[in-house]
């Protein structure tokens, strides 16, 4: 018998899930979208994600060398926020975006505020606002070799009816990474199965989406406008990919349906009476700063206090 | 009615099939035998013994002092080497009777008592009570309390907890498989305290044999009906037990008696039925040996006192070198650092393992996945209460029920970052409950 023996408080096992495996499983449920992005738009999408990519983990690596702390980069948050905001890019935006995108991203809106866990807000998105502001023109050109004009949430907008089932299979112009939904559906499948997320996010706000579109969008409950808002813009990537961020949605589960309601409302509101097509990155960030509140009035109720059967 | 199981848990590696085929022995203890004097809820027993007193098997050496609290029986012949402080599995010193034995297992007369039919409720709570009965299922809580509660016509089920949901852990099972009759005595002598009461054997759907077995003996009894329970973890611990076999819910400062209920472990209730039927104070339990480190695991019938490194023998030494010896499951068991410790009263397991994740796992940042949230059998919000603990934040605890925890380790279990949440809330919850008996 050896001469030491471990000594812990229970318990004495632990699961064989780890935040790696976490963040790695998101990685390969983004690669049918990211992939699917390459194939159409072409090879400019690949040099974008992987500088984006880049960017966001020497960032991390920097800082954390820099200020002497522990080297996390091996826990693959930085590669899904990389690859994320690499998907909200446009086509053919210039690669110094990925990066001016990817430093902000982990260095103002993750590493400033402590890094994993502590950021108030999605890093990929607050990258993704923060070039939208900065550099509009660029982020919002989205004319590449495959496609010019408008994207269908834009034609959407001005009243005319895209092709829905170019917008299914992601055969339009757009991001990188959101302009087919069934390349996203499969992803989040896979997540689905794996147990990483659930519905209760992406499910209430799609509905609560659909409802308010049918109620406000002046077309009444017709299926082809409801489609093509679904299958258009961000909404799919945003709902089953950005909106279920652990450090940035609600942790209780009354929360959860909370925020996918409130995105929902919020999405509706900006695409249909904003100025621009698109609404789903701002709905996901105003939400993400509003999570302290929700979890605050949606905390469960003990066992034997009410709360045993839920 | 109940729906057999609660909201939350986990599904650990269960371990069990290490054990659970092979058949209860008996160990007869070579070396001394150390009686730490609390090996149960409330006041630590008092000595009746001194320094060099020749003593019997079955005879009483401590003494209950006090209400809440227990008298211990020596469980060999022998001498009264020393009265002195002796380790504990809990790692402190506890002060303890010393017996040398003289491998002559002498035994006192037990007292012969009429058939429990005949016998009064004062009597038999009496008898529980003289017999040193505590909780074996780990908490050691006096069992006669839980029999003597205010209003006895209001307990409507008296349930025996056969769940046995911690890992590796097989001496329920092997009770029930090998001695059923002892168990539904037992829970037949607890059902005549209480006029207005039904018996429920709760037995995990991991043990089939044993729900058909019990099944099958208790056909013929209108008052005793077999609850099959999901098989997950903590299914065993008295507030899930009770949530799950009559949908009713209690929290920490209800009793079990509050919802109507008396809950007690199968090994206590095999007590009862030994203290009533043959007068024999409690003396021995079955512990289960086990481990991928240990060479030929098994369930032993221990006298209580009897030296862990002899249990370990008894079950063919090490194969591999152990990393982490737990006295206990794996949830909620107490790490030992040194084998030199006695078998006690609530002891159910020593459980070798040569691999330790808590120390191979480090714990990172956490990324709010909430799935300690989700396991919470408590419906707690656990990250949030280690923050809470970290900070010494008593409000913000108390705010967040972090007294409602049961310490039973899913939080730590599931996370994926490896953060020791059950051990952060645990420490709180002790801060917060010496503050407030003060």
């Amino acid at each position: 018998m050896s001469d030491m023996l471990k000594v812990s408080s229970n318990p004495h096992v632990r699961s064989n899930v780890t935040t790696n495996a976490i963040m790695l499983a998101v990685v390969i449920a983004l690669l049918p979208a990211a992939g699917f992005g390459i194939y159409n738009f072409g090879l400019h999408a690949l040099f974008l994600m992987i500088i984006t990519i880049v960017s966001c983990v020497l960032t991390e690596l920097i800082y954390e060398k820099a200020l002497k702390k522990e080297v996390t980069i091996g826990d693959f948050s930085a590669v899904v926020t990389g690859l994320l905001l690499a998907m909200n890019l446009p086509p053919m935006a210039p690669l110094w975006i990925g990066v001016v995108g990817g430093v902000f991203a982990i260095l103002v809106v993750k590493m400033l505020f402590g890094g994993l866990g502590q950021n108030f807000m999605n890093p990929a998105l607050g990258g993704r606002c923060f070039l939208l502001i900065s550099f509009t023109s660029i982020m919002t050109n989205f004319d590449c070799d495959a496609y010019t004009g408008a994207t269908p949430l834009a034609q959407l907008k001005a009243g005319t009816t895209p092709d829905i089932l170019k917008m299914i299979i992601g055969n339009t112009s757009g991001t990188i990474g959101e302009t087919s939904m069934i390349a996203i559906v499969i992803g989040a499948c896979f997540l689905i199965l794996l147990g990483v997320i659930d519905l209760k996010i992406p499910g209430t706000y799609i509905v609560t989406f659909v409802l308010f579109i049918s109620i406000f969008g002046g077309h009444g409950f017709d299926p082809a406008f409801i489609s093509a808002h679904l299958a258009g813009g961000g909404l799919m990537l945003g709902a089953f990919f950005m909106a279920t961020d652990y450090v940035t949605r609600p942790i209780t589960k009354k929360g959860q349906y909370v925020f996918g309601a409130l995105l929902g409302i919020l999405t509706g509101v900006f695409r249909i009476f904003g100025p621009s097509a698109e609404g789903v990155s701002y709905a996901i960030i105003i939400g993400n700063l509003l999570v302290p509140l929700i979890e605050k009035f949606t905390l469960p109720k003990a066992f034997g206090k009410g709360g045993e059967h839920v | 009615m109940a729906r057999s199981t609660f909201v939350g848990g986990i599904h650990p590696y269960d371990g069990k099939e290490l054990s659970k085929d092979k058949p209860i022995k008996a160990v007869l203890p070579k070396g001394d035998l150390v009686y730490p004097l609390s090996q149960h809820i409330g006041a630590p027993a008092t000595p009746i013994v001194k320094k060099g007193d020749h003593v019997l098997q079955g005879q009483k050496i401590a003494e209950a002092s006090g209400f809440v609290s227990a008298p211990i029986y020596a469980t060999v012949s022998g001498t009264v080497k020393a009265i002195e402080p002796r380790r504990v599995v809990t790692s402190n010193e506890v002060m303890s009777i010393v017996i040398e034995n003289d491998g002559l297992y002498e035994e006192v007369d037990y007292p012969k008592y009429k058939p429990y039919e005949e016998l009064s409720k004062e009597e038999i709570v009496n008898i529980v009570k003289e017999a040193g009965v505590v909780g074996m299922g780990g908490a050691g809580f006096p069992t006669f309390i839980k029999l003597s509660p205010k209003e006895p016509d209001k307990i409507d089920y008296v349930i025996a907890n056969c769940a046995e949901c911690e890992p590796y852990l097989t001496s329920d099972y092997r009770r029930m498989i090998e001695e059923p009759e002892k168990l539904i005595g037992g829970l037949k002598i607890m059902l005549r305290l209480f006029d207005n009461a039904k018996g429920i054997l709760a037995v995990e759907e991991n043990k089939p044999d044993a729900i058909a077995l019990l099944k099958k003996l208790t056909k013929d009894e209108p008052n005793i009906s077999v609850k099959p329970l999901k098989t997950k973890y903590p299914q065993g611990a008295e507030r899930a037990i009770i949530f799950a076999t009559t949908g009713r819910a209690i929290h920490s400062s209800k009793l079990p008696a509050d919802a109507g209920c008396i809950v007690d472990n199968v090994d206590t209730i095999v007590a009862i039925y030994h203290a009533v039927t043959e007068g024999k104070p409690l003396m021995n339990r079955i512990v289960t040996v086990t481990g991928d480190a240990i060479k030929d695991p098994r369930n032993f019938i221990v006298r209580i006192g009897t030296n862990y490194h002899e249990l370990i023998e008894e079950a063919g030494g090490f194969k591999k070198d152990p990393v982490k010896i737990i006295s206990g499951g794996p949830m909620m068991g107490f790490a030992l650092f040194d084998l030199d410790v006695p078998t006690t009263k609530t002891a159910s397991a020593l459980l070798c393992l040569t691999k330790d994740d808590v120390s191979d796992m480090k714990p990172t940042a956490c990324i709010k996945c909430g799935r300690c949230v989700e396991v919470c059998p408590s419906r707690l919000v656990p990250n949030k209460l280690m923050v809470a603990s970290l900070h010494g934040d008593s409000e913000t605890f108390r705010k967040l029920d972090g007294l409602e925890c049961v310490e039973c380790g899913c939080c730590s279990f599931t996370c994926p970052a490896k953060r020791p949440l059950t051990q952060s809330i645990k420490s709180m919850r002790k801060m917060e409950l010496a503050k407030k008996k003060k």
